[in-house]
C-alpha cells in the first residue's frame, strides 16, 4: 500500500535558548500511509510537524515534498503543497461558527463574505462523506472536544490538504471516539490521503499505522515497519528501558470514609441538569473509579465538587464537614486537591512561570510565605523538587509554563496536587497527554498515595488508566451512577454496555454481579 | 418647573443629545474596532485632543474646513502610529503606552497652543447646519433634529458601515479571529502584528475626527484639555456596549443625553442645584454604567495582551 516517498525531512535542528528541540531529525514519509509517531513527552515531535506545516523555522535542515523543497516559515506555502496539521492545542477562535473558522486566513482580506453559504454547503458535503457530523453554522465554543476536533480535521480537508498530520489526536477522546478517528484515518487513505498520526498510545499505533518512528531527544532513532514490531519493543524505544504494563498494588484495605457525596445534583453551563443525584463514598487507602463516555456529567460533577460550580441539591462531606457553599478557596484549604479536567483552562496560568504556578492555591501559607511576604527560597526549592521527582523537561523553573510540551505541563499539576498531601484528591483526567514512561510513573505516584491512606476519586474517560489502578469502579450515564463494576479487564464488554447506557443482560457465571444503583 | 415637561424642551434635549454624542460615537466606535482586534487603546482622550487642536490650527491657517478635518483624522493616525510602534512592534504594556499618548496629546496642544495660537483668540468658521427639507418642517422636532451639521448626520451610518466591516469582511473576521485567539490566525498565515495595526490606526483615526469635531463643528474655538474626559466616557462606552458598533452607538447616545440635560438644566432659571453637580453628571452616569456591567464575559479574550510568535 506505501507509494513513493511523498516528503523527507532531512537533518532538522531547532532550538529555543538552551533547550534542543530537534537534533538533526529526519524522516521520510511515503504516499498514502499512516505513519506514526511516538515519542516521550518533550521529545520533540510537536515542534518537528509545526516546523513542517511553517509555524515555526527550522535553525537548519530542509524540508523536500514531491522533490520540491518547501519554504521554510510559510503556512501558506506548506497548505498549497497539501499540508495541513491538526495541533495538540486546537486552533480555533471560540467566538466564531464552524464556516467562519474555515475561512479564516482564506483569500483577500478586502473579500466580502458573501459566499458563506457555499462554503457551509461544502462543509456539509465534505462532513456526510466522511460520517464527521459538523455543522457549519455551530458556534465553537459551544461543541465539546471531540466535536471540536472533528471540526478542526474536516477544516484540513476542506482546504484540500492531501497529507494530514494529527498531533495526539486521541487524547481528548472517548474509546468510542478514538475508534471512529482510526476509522476515519483508514477512509482518508483509501481517499488517497497520506496521514501523520502522533499518540502516546501504543495499541492505537499498531492498529492504525503502516509504519511507525520513535523519537528521543530531539532525533528519530529507530523506524519499523508497523506489523514487524510489537508494544514491548516500541516502549523500549521511547523510553530506553523496559516499561511495565501492569503496575503491582496491595490489597485493598477498607478504611473509614473521607468523602461522601449524597444526592447530589447540579446544572451545566446551559442551566440544564448534568448531575442528576450521584451518591457514593470514598474511603482511605481507596482508588475509587468514575467511567462514562464524555459528557454524562463527569465534568460538572468536578466542578460541584471543587466549588467552581453551584450544586442544585445534595451534600458533599470531607472528613464529615459539609463542602456544598464552600467557595473553591475554601474547599482548597481543606484536605481537598484537584487535578482539573482542561489544564489549560483551570490548571494552569500558562503566561506564569513554573515556580509561581506550582503555588498557586499556597502561595499566601507557610512554607512559601511568611508575614505576607512570598519566601522564594522555598518556591524554588519546592518546585525544583516536583519538576526533579516527576522528570518534567523544563530547561528552568523560571521559564513561562507555556514554553513546556503538553505532557510536562500535565506532569507538573499533578504533581503539584499530589505534593499538597491532601486527604481527598480529586483526578480528572490523570495521564492526558502523558507518554507511556511517565505513565507508569504517575499512577505508581497515586498509587503510592492510596498505600498512605488518601482517598482518591479518579474520573476518566480511559478505561485502561482506571482498571490499572482503581479499587472500584462506578459508570456514570447521563448524569446518574448506573453500577459499580470490579477493575476485571475481562469485564470489558459488561462496562462498554453500561457506559452506553444499556443493562448489561449476559453475564458470565461465576462473576460478580453488577451492582445497580 | 412646568418648561421642563415641555415638547419644546424634550425636542431640544434629543437634538442637543446627538449633537453632543456625535464625538463620542466617533471615537468609541474606533476603540471597539481595536479592542476587537485585542488592543486596549486608553489613549483615546490624548489622540482627541490632538485632533482638536491639528483640526483647529489647520482651519485657522487655511480656511478649508474639508481640509482641516482631513487634518484632525491624519492627526490621529500618526498618534495611533506612535502608540501601535510600542504597544505592537516593542510589546510594551498597552496601558502605560496608552497613559503616555494621554500625558503627550495634553502638554504637546497645551505647549503648542501657548506658544503659536494663544493670541488669536479668535474663533473659526464651523461646519455649517444642513436643512432637511420636510423632516426640519416637523413641529417642535424638525428644527433640533434635522437641521444639524453633515458630521452629526454621519454617525447614522458608521455603525452599519462598521458593523459591515467587522461582521461581513474577510479584513473583519480576522481581525474579530486577531482580538480571541491570535496564535490561529498566525497560524492560518496572516500577521497578527499587521491586523492590529490596522484596527488601531482606524480606531485613533475616528477618535482623532471626534476630536476634529470639537473645535470644528462643536465650538470654533480651541481650549486646552478641551476633551474633558471624553476618550474615556468613549472607553466606558465600549465596554457598555459589549464591544458592538450599533451598541456603542446608542450607549454614546445615553451619554450625549447626560451632557444635554446637562446643559439644559444650567439654563433653567427655576432649577437650583449648583452647576458643578449637574457638570459632573456624565461623569457620574459613567461610574454607575461601569458598576453596572459586571459580566466581562464578552471582551476579546487577548484584550491588552501582546501577541509573542514562537
Ligand atoms: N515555544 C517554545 N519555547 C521554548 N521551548 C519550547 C517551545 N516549544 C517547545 N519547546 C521545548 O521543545 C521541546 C520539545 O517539545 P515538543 O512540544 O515538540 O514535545 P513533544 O514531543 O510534542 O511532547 P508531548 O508528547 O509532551 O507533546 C520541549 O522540551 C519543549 O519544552
Ligand atoms: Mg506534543
Amino acid at each position: 500500500m506505501a507509494g513513493q516517498t511523498l516528503l523527507r525531512i532531512e537533518n532538522v535542528h531547532k532550538r529555543f535558548g538552551a533547550v534542543i528541540a530537534s537534533a538533526g531529525a529526519s524522516i521520510e514519509v511515503r504516499e498514502g500511509e499512516i505513519y506514526a509517531l511516538l515519542g516521550e513527552n518533550g521529545a520533540g515531535k510537536s515542534v518537528l510537524m509545526s516546523i513542517l506545516c511553517g509555524v515555526l523555522t527550522a535553525d537548519e535542515g530542509r524540508i523536500v515534498c514531491r522533490g520540491v523543497e518547501l519554504q521554510p516559515g510559510s503556512p501558506e506555502e506548506a497548505v498549497r503543497r497539501g499540508i495541513g496539521m491538526v495541533h495538540q492545542h486546537f486552533m480555533l477562535v471560540p467566538n466564531l461558527t464552524v464556516a467562519e473558522n474555515y475561512v479564516l486566513g482564506q483569500g483577500s482580506p478586502l473579500r466580502v463574505l458573501s459566499h458563506m453559504k457555499a462554503v457551509s454547503a461544502r462543509i456539509r458535503e465534505l462532513s456526510d462523506k466522511y460520517g464527521l457530523d459538523v455543522r457549519p453554522d455551530a458556534l465553537v465554543r459551544n461543541l465539546s472536544v471531540g466535536e471540536q476536533q472533528r471540526v478542526e480535521i474536516l477544516k484540513v480537508l476542506y482546504h484540500g490538504i492531501d497529507l494530514l498530520i494529527l498531533d495526539e489526536p486521541t487524547a481528548v477522546l472517548t474509546p468510542q471516539e478514538t475508534d471512529r478517528l482510526l476509522e476515519l484515518l483508514r477512509d482518508l487513505v483509501a481517499d488517497g490521503k497520506t496521514v501523520i498520526f502522533i499518540s502516546h498510545k501504543l495499541d492505537e499505533v499498531m492498529r492504525v499505522s503502516d509504519r511507525v518512528s520513535v523519537m528521543r531527544d530531539g532525533k528519530v532513532v529507530f523506524t519499523t515497519d508497523t506489523s514487524a514490531t510489537n508494544p514491548r519493543e516500541l516502549a523500549r524505544m521511547m523510553v530506553g528501558r523496559d516499561v511495565l504494563m501492569e503496575l503491582p498494588r496491595e490489597a485493598a484495605r477498607q478504611g473509614e470514609i473521607v468523602l461522601s457525596v449524597r444526592d447530589l445534583a447540579c446544572n451545566n453551563e446551559l442551566g440544564l441538569p448534568a448531575v442528576r443525584g450521584v451518591s457514593f463514598d470514598v474511603r482511605r487507602n481507596e482508588i475509587v473509579g468514575i467511567a462514562g463516555v464524555s459528557g454524562n456529567g463527569q465534568s460538572e460533577l468536578a466542578l460541584a465538587m471543587s466549588g467552581l460550580a453551584p450544586a442544585t441539591a445534595g451534600s458533599i462531606r470531607l472528613n464529615g464537614e459539609e463542602l456544598c457553599g464552600l467557595s473553591p478557596a475554601a474547599i482548597n484549604r481543606r484536605s481537598f486537591a484537584h487535578v482539573p479536567e482542561d489544564r489549560h483552562k483551570m490548571g494552569i496560568v500558562l503566561p506564569l512561570p513554573l515556580t509561581e504556578n506550582v503555588i498557586l492555591q499556597r502561595y499566601n501559607r507557610p512554607p512559601f510565605s511568611a508575614r505576607g511576604l512570598l519566601r522564594s527560597r522555598a518556591v524554588e526549592d519546592h518546585t525544583r523538587d516536583l519538576v526533579q521527582r516527576f522528570k518534567v523537561k523544563a530547561r528552568d523553573i523560571d521559564v513561562p509554563i507555556q514554553t513546556l510540551s503538553g505532557g510536562n505541563q500535565q506532569k507538573l499539576v499533578v504533581a503539584r496536587e499530589l505534593a499538597r498531601h491532601p486527604d481527598f484528591l480529586l483526578i480528572n483526567q490523570l495521564t492526558r497527554g502523558i507518554d507511556i514512561g511517565a505513565m507508569e510513573f504517575v499512577m505508581q505516584e497515586v498509587l503510592k498515595q492510596r498505600e498512605a491512606g488518601k482517598a482518591i476519586l479518579l474520573i476518566s474517560t480511559e478505561l485502561e488508566e482506571l482498571f490499572a489502578i482503581c479499587d472500584r469502579i462506578l459508570v456514570i450515564y447521563e448524569g446518574r451512577i448506573i453500577g459499580e463494576m470490579p477493575p476485571d479487564r475481562s469485564r470489558l464488554d459488561e462496562i462498554g454496555l453500561l457506559m452506553a447506557g444499556k443493562e448489561p443482560s449476559a453475564r458470565s457465571a461465576g462473576s460478580e454481579p453488577v451492582r445497580v444503583h | 418647573m412646568e418648561h421642563i415637561l415641555t415638547l419644546g424642551f424634550l425636542a431640544t434635549t434629543i437634538g442637543a443629545t446627538w449633537r453632543l454624542a456625535t464625538p463620542i460615537i466617533f471615537a468609541s466606535i474606533g476603540e471597539v474596532v481595536s479592542e476587537r482586534a485585542g488592543v486596549l487603546n486608553i489613549g483615546l482622550e490624548g489622540i482627541m485632543l490632538i485632533g482638536a487642536f491639528v483640526g483647529f490650527w489647520t482651519m485657522y491657517e487655511t480656511g478649508h474646513l474639508p481640509l482641516a478635518f482631513l487634518a484632525a483624522v491624519l492627526s490621529g493616525v500618526a498618534a495611533g502610529l506612535v502608540f501601535a510602534l510600542f504597544a505592537i512592534t516593542i510589546k510594551a504594556n498597552q496601558i502605560i503606552v496608552g497613559a503616555a499618548i494621554n500625558l503627550l496629546g495634553l502638554g504637546l496642544t497645551s505647549f503648542l497652543f501657548r506658544t503659536y495660537l494663544v493670541h488669536t483668540g479668535q474663533g473659526v468658521r464651523i461646519a455649517p447646519a444642513i436643512d432637511i427639507p420636510l423632516l426640519s418642517g416637523i413641529p417642535y422636532f424638525g428644527a433640533p433634529l434635522f437641521k444639524q451639521n453633515l458630521l452629526v448626520y454621519s454617525t447614522l451610518l458608521l455603525p452599519p458601515i462598521v458593523g459591515f466591516l467587522l461582521y461581513r469582511t474577510s479584513f473583519g473576521l480576522t481581525l474579530r479571529a486577531v482580538g480571541e485567539h491570535p496564535k490561529a490566525v498566525d497560524v492560518a498565515g496572516r500577521s497578527v502584528a499587521l491586523y492590529r495595526y490596522g484596527a488601531v490606526l482606524i480606531g485613533s483615526g475616528l477618535a482623532g475626527l471626534g476630536g476634529g469635531y470639537l473645535t470644528l463643528a462643536h465650538a470654533n474655538q480651541f481650549v486646552e484639555g478641551m476633551t474633558s474626559g471624553r476618550g474615556f466616557i468613549a472607553l466606558a462606552v465600549v465596554v457598555f456596549a459589549r464591544w458592538s458598533p450599533a451598541g456603542s452607538f446608542f450607549v454614546s447616545l445615553l451619554f450625549g443625553m447626560f451632557y444635554a440635560l446637562q446643559l439644559q438644566l444650567q439654563a433653567e432659571p427655576s432649577i437650583h442645584i449648583p452647576y458643578q453637580a449637574l457638570q459632573a453628571m456624565p461623569y457620574l452616569a459613567t461610574i454607575v454604567a461601569l458598576l453596572l456591567v459586571r459580566n466581562r464575559m464578552d471582551a476579546p479574550a487577548t484584550l491588552g495582551v501582546p501577541y509573542r510568535k514562537a
